[in-house]
């Protein structure tokens, strides 16, 4: 494995990953076979490698993620990393403190790896622009949520082995959705065909030109699609502001077996989590043989794991650095 | 009047290219300024017909025009000096041959009351080197309640009422509020966005915001401010000015109603006519202004609105922020940008690029303005106030943010390459300023 990995290295030029955004298909698809080997790792008993020992890592979430924290700490952990998170929305920024005074406070501990979740778009590149160390966007905002699209798109390969002609359609909250952006952007620089799905007031300007096909209509939408991907939904969305009720959403745009059938029989339906069930997607769906939703989780530590190694390769001091 | 005392020497101004934008005039010659007015000009002014005690300036062929007249400038004081005072927006003002600013009410206090107007105008004259008058409130506080005493307030000094950076979105309060102005003959001037429609957006909507994931402001926001504002112009009778248009629908809306022969006026600011969404890049809090950029079909619609008349005034839209309040993620960061130093360049860069004729140019920052306060300034005429501008069109330079005049240093021009400057600023027959 690590001939391999050394081997592949230099194929991932970039100190940061901000986005998918600037990021080629090149890049992508050695970030995902990078992925595979850590997939392999993550099912042995030991699962623990040295790639960044000595080497610190901060998760920095200003908005609180249970799952993507603890699958960046895992992968950090397991690459030998030291790991600290800060879970900043509850200390510093009530005190008054800007994120860029708490970049700087963090820039004087020497991390390595900084890991930010920030509600605002485009604040983990302002912070990347003021400390020393590779930043990792754990999403931004309305912006992008890079690890997530790749996790997607990891675990679609895994499943169909390909991307070109496959037809995606990611549905729900579209306009509100760093995973949708991301992952319209992946995918679509991978070869897929992205359609996107949802009640239009929950569609952004011009989305007709973010490179994805639009649908109002969730059956529609479904129609010869190999892979639905579902967003969430959050509750104060659904009260009247964007749509009437979560009763009237379900019954238009909510994925059970009935709207998934107009999918490809062999369809798989994906989510990025957390679920609300009975919301945008039933319990039957979501628990179906033909979910993909738990293996997204379990591809999340892998493709973090994978990042983080490919990152290394920059931080100064590293042996490997071209 | 409110600024500095008329200087009782005599200046001539010699080998000039006279531009008086009020008359369409232009012609080579000299000007003959004493005690603060001008007194003549013309190609009849040389060195040898001109007063035997005039101080002697040669233009050597740069243009000699109105000083210019800055119709929406944020000062910060009181309230706010840290960021700006009358003082440095005035040295700033000066450099960038601005002759006469228009500070707005946002002000902490907010200038809804005659004790506030002859504030300003006292700090103005004890502190600033170019004319300062101060647009006062149109409703206290700047809360769209309940209109403020416009009467009492244009004795004053204030010369017109507006809510500064908000929109006066109660349609009952501006109908009565733009009736009673007419009583007065006080125009009413009106930051054009619906506030709802606006509201949480933080730059355009459309392609680029829904890339970067930022909430956005449609332009129908404008229009419909717009559109029903014109309605209740032509319900009230009422002098009405847009401060700042930022698209192209609601300069058309503009357009067809001064064809109805209503009376109103529009504004754009030098940041529309020169820069774009696109200008926002990656997250970019300096081109973070309301309105917002917006795209470059809008942007050519307003040089278009220029060229043919429909836009009356450009403005700086001077609003000083430091880094507490710039320096942060974009959603986050306050609406604003400086430019009351860099107008006249930024302006010179539509001469350059876009074609639109000097005198077109000049007379939206001087003449224009002039006729929409009805100030007396803005004209090259014997009588007229010795406010001037020596202008070098040509010479290239480069904007050094660190170097201009005003306490904060929020410039979307940080960087940027212009062509021709400020060479001289006259304010009363006083040079205040010199390159």
């Amino acid at each position: 494995m690590t001939a391999a990995v050394s081997h592949t290295k230099p194929d991932y030029p970039h100190r940061h990953l901000l986005g998918i955004r600037g990021l080629s298909a090149k890049e992508i698809i050695y970030l995902l076979d990078l992925s595979e080997q850590y997939v392999k790792l993550n099912q042995q008993v030991d699962k623990k490698r040295n790639t960044l020992r000595g080497r610190t890592h901060i998760n920095l979430f200003f908005e609180a993620s249970t799952r993507t924290q603890s699958s960046f700490e895992l992968a950090g952990k397991r690459l030998g990393a030291d790991v600290v998170n800060m879970s900043v929305s509850t200390s510093s920024v009530k005190k008054g403190e800007t994120l860029i005074d708490t970049a700087m406070t963090l820039n004087s501990m020497h991390p390595d790896l900084l890991v930010v979740r920030h509600h605002a778009a485009g604040a983990v590149e302002l912070l990347a622009q003021k400390v020393g160390c590779s930043v990792i966007n754990a999403g931004d905002g309305a912006h992008e949520h890079p690890t997530q699209a790749l996790l997607d798109a990891l675990t679609i390969r895994r499943h169909k082995g390909r991307f070109a002609g496959l037809n995606v359609a990611i549905c729900g909250d579209i306009l509100h959705s760093r995973v949708a952006r991301s992952n319209i952007l992946s995918l679509g620089i991978l070869g897929a065909r992205v359609r996107v799905v949802a009640p239009a007031p929950l569609l952004p300007s011009h989305a007709e030109q973010l490179g994805a096909e639009v649908f109002t209509d969730m059956r529609e939408g479904l129609r010869d699609c190999d892979i639905v991907m579902m967003l969430r939904l959050q509750n104060e969305r659904m009260s009247g502001a964007y749509v009437p009720s979560p009763r009237e959403y379900y019954r238009y745009f909510g994925l059970d077996s009935y709207t998934l059938a107009f999918a490809k029989p062999d369809a798989l339906v994906m989510h990025p989590g957390p679920m609300n069930r009975g919301v945008e997607i039933s319990s039957t769906v979501a628990d179906h043989a033909r979910s993909l939703i738990r293996e997204q989780v379990e591809m999340g530590v892998a493709v973090r794991m994978a990042v983080l190694e490919a990152l290394s390769a920059h931080l100064p001091g590293n042996s490997e650095t071209s | 009047m409110a600024g500095p005392a008329p200087s009782p020497e005599c200046t001539a101004y010699l080998d000039a290219r006279l531009i008086d934008p009020g008359s369409g005039r232009e012609m080579t010659g000299g000007l003959v300024v004493r005690n603060g007015l001008i007194t003549d000009l013309g190609p009849q002014v040389t060195r040898a017909t001109a007063p035997r005690d005039a101080a002697i300036i040669r233009c050597e062929g740069h243009v000699l025009a109105p000083g210019l007249i800055d119709c929406r400038v944020f000062a910060g004081e009181p309230g706010h000096e840290h960021k700006e005072t009358l003082d440095s927006a005035s040295q700033a003002a000066a450099a960038g041959g601005v002759t006469t600013m228009i500070c707005m009410p946002d002000t902490d206090p907010v200038i809804d009351d005659v004790a506030l107007v002859d504030f300003i105008a006292r700090r103005a004259r004890d502190t600033a080197t170019v004319n300062i008058h101060p647009m006062a409130a149109l409703t206290k506080g700047l809360e769209g309640r309940q209109m403020t005493e416009i009467g009492l307030l244009t004795d004053a000094g204030a010369v017109a009422f507006t809510d500064g950076k908000k929109s006066v979105a109660d349609p009952q309060l501006l109908r009565r509020a733009l009736t009673y102005a007419r009583n007065f003959g006080a125009l009413v001037v009106q930051h054009v966005e619906e506030p709802s429609l606006g509201s949480g957006g933080v730059m355009n909507e459309g392609l680029v915001s829904t890339r970067l994931g930022l909430p956005g402001i449609p332009a129908a926001a404008e229009i419909i401010m717009l559109e029903r504002d014109l309605r209740l112009v032509e319900l009230t009778g009422a002098r009405y000015h847009a401060a700042q248009i930022s698209c192209r629908q609601a300069l058309d809306a503009m357009r067809a109603a001064k064809k109805r022969g209503l009376p109103v006026t529009c504004g754009a600011s030098i940041n529309h006519l020169v820069l774009n969404e696109n200008d926002i890049g990656s997250y970019r809090t300096f081109f973070k202004m309301s309105p917002p950029l917006r795209s470059e079909d809008d942007r050519q619609s307003l040089v278009e609105g220029l060229a043919d008349g429909t836009l009356d005034v450009i403005v700086s839209d001077h609003d000083p922020q430091d880094q507490d309040t710039k320096r942060h993620p974009f959603e986050e960061a306050e609406f604003g940008a400086i430019g009351v130093e860099t107008l006249l360049p930024a302006a010179l860069s539509l001469v350059h690029n876009e074609k639109i004729p000097l005198m077109r140019v000049l007379h939206a920052l001087t003449a224009g303005p002039a006729s929409v306060l009805r100030l007396d300034s803005g004209r090259l005429e014997p009588g007229a106030p010795a406010d001037l501008v020596l202008i070098d069109t040509e010479t290239p330079w480069q904007v050094d943010a660190e170097k201009l005049k005003s306490k904060s240093k929020n410039t979307p021009f940080e960087d940027k390459r212009f062509q021709g400057y400020a060479l001289r600023t006259v304010v009363g027959g006083a040079s205040v300023f010199t390159a």
